[in-house]
């Protein structure tokens, strides 16, 4: 009898105020977008914020006030996207597929020039002379980049460098804002060529540096049938909008500088 | 009734033992929304209505429902489910009249739930206004008194923090120190300003 006397004293309590809270919640009811906890629902939840948005539910509520045009999640499936654009009744415009990529093929073979004993991280080495690397802009391989990714796909390899699972890869950039040398961009997943590195460095230096950097030769520029890539400050830059993937440059480099991705996702 | 004892009440609860600043109670949404003047003020109104109520309603329920049952042991999970039920309807009624604000506050408006300050002044009630020789009618008064004034000295504590965190927002802090370190210094500060009060004696 002794317990029970406390569980009736607070259930009644309980009851009162329940009954009560009720009351108060119809009294100040707010008309909600039905919508928002729908689409909430078929976004994936991550809160990677790589639609620009403060999390999936911002994506959500923005879709359906109308601020957003289209769904800017890059890592929702295709079923769920549609659903969502049915929900909404808008067209969908597709937005392509983009993943983090290393453009940087240096690592290991990349010499260093002096030995670095200290935190291993890449941008507290960094501040020591701009890193062990001899060039300014080659990867040094702590894997700064592999910590910030929510999604665990990037882990580094056995050649100094970040290799990156574009099956696991949702395109959110925090890697890419980790990196200190900004050797990582987001390119899109369907073409398959890079160029490896982003080094500025005179042909000559970068030959003494590194043995896969990009000399600014100027053989794939010529070769390109499309006019993708272009010669930008001693280094060769790719145009993704206008690559067709033929892959004619990736055999003219003369030091390998060019780099594939299979692309079967 | 004794005028001077509900004057001594009331400033004590607002100055000298100012919740936030001498019993450090309710710190968490002290340093979280005390950014700027117009969410700090809501904040406090929120949590002075908070506190009157629910220290109106705890001291119904401990005097007419926990003392005659003597389940006195029952106190903090009674009086947190007073506290919690307040705190809902007060986010509710907030997304209804001022949404603006209801945003500018998010998270903090359900964490008043778990607000210390608003549980302490409740509990501090019972022990203080709780004595044998106390009337029913002083014991009531003097708690409801203790609750709103316990709010007004939170509401200050708010808006001195926030005003003071205003200009700071302007000046050049040590960059290690800039946001919630330095706020945390100026609250030490604040508390050691604070202090002061402790001297007077009615």
């Amino acid at each position: 009898m002794n317990i029970l006397l406390p569980v009736i004293v607070l259930g009644a309590l309980g009851i009162i105020f329940g009954l009560w809270l009720g009351f108060v919640q119809k009294l100040f009811f707010i008309k909600k977008d039905p919508r928002i906890e729908h689409i909430f629902s078929l976004l994936p939840g991550s809160n990677c914020g790589a639609c620009g948005l403060a999390g999936c539910y911002g994506l959500a509520g923005a879709l359906a006030k109308g601020e957003v045009e289209s769904i800017t999640c890059p890592i929702v499936h295709e079923k769920e996207r549609e659903d969502i654009a049915k929900i909404l009744g808008i067209n969908m415009s597709e937005v392509e597929k983009r993943v983090a990529t290393l453009i940087c093929g240096g690592g290991t073979r990349c010499k260093d020039n002096f030995q670095y004993y200290g935190i291993e991280d890449c941008n507290i080495a960094t501040l020591v002379m701009n890193g062990p690397k001899s060039c300014l802009s080659g990867c040094i391989g702590f894997g700064s980049c592999v910590k910030p990714c929510p999604f665990n796909a990037i882990r580094m390899g056995k050649d100094g460098l970040p290799e990156i699972d574009s099956k696991k890869c949702t395109g959110c950039g925090k890697c890419v804002k980790a990196c200190p040398k900004e050797i990582l961009i987001l390119a899109p997943l369907k073409k398959m060529y890079s160029i490896m590195c982003n080094s500025h460095d005179k042909g000559a230096d970068v030959m003494k540096a590194c043995k896969v950097g990009c000399i600014a030769c100027g053989k794939c520029v010529k070769i390109c049938p499309v006019g993708a890539i272009e010669l930008n400050d001693n280094v060769a830059v790719m145009d993704y909008t206008k690559c067709t993937n033929c892959g004619q440059c990736i055999e003219v480099c003369p030091t390998k500088a060019i780099g594939k991705r299979e692309t079967n996702v | 009734m004794d005028y001077g004892k509900f004057m001594t009440i009331a400033i004590s609860a607002i100055f000298i033992n100012n919740f936030i600043l001498t019993r450090f109670l309710g710190l968490c949404p002290f340093i979280g929304v005390s950014k700027q003047t117009k969410p700090a003020l809501g904040m406090g109104a929120a949590v002075i209505f908070v506190m009157t109520l629910s220290g109106f309603i705890t001291w119904i329920v401990y005097k007419y429902l926990l003392v005659p049952f003597g389940l006195e042991y029952l106190r903090t999970i009674a009086f947190i489910l007073v506290i919690a039920v307040f705190v809902q309807a007060v986010e509710m009624a907030m997304a209804k009249l001022s949404p603006a604000l209801y945003r500018a506050m998010g998270i903090y408006i359900p964490l008043i739930t778990t607000n210390c300050a608003v549980l302490g002044v409740t509990v501090l009630n019972v022990n203080m206004f709780f004595k044998k020789d106390m009337s029913i009618g002083f014991s009531f008064i003097a708690s409801l008194l203790q609750a709103f004034c316990a709010g007004i000295g939170f509401m200050l504590a708010m808006l001195l923090m926030s005003g003071i965190r205003e200009r700071l927002d302007l000046t050049d802090v040590p960059q290690s120190l800039a946001g919630i370190p330095i706020a945390f210094i100026v609250a030490s500060l604040m508390s050691m300003a604070f202090l002061g009060f402790s001297g007077f004696k009615f």
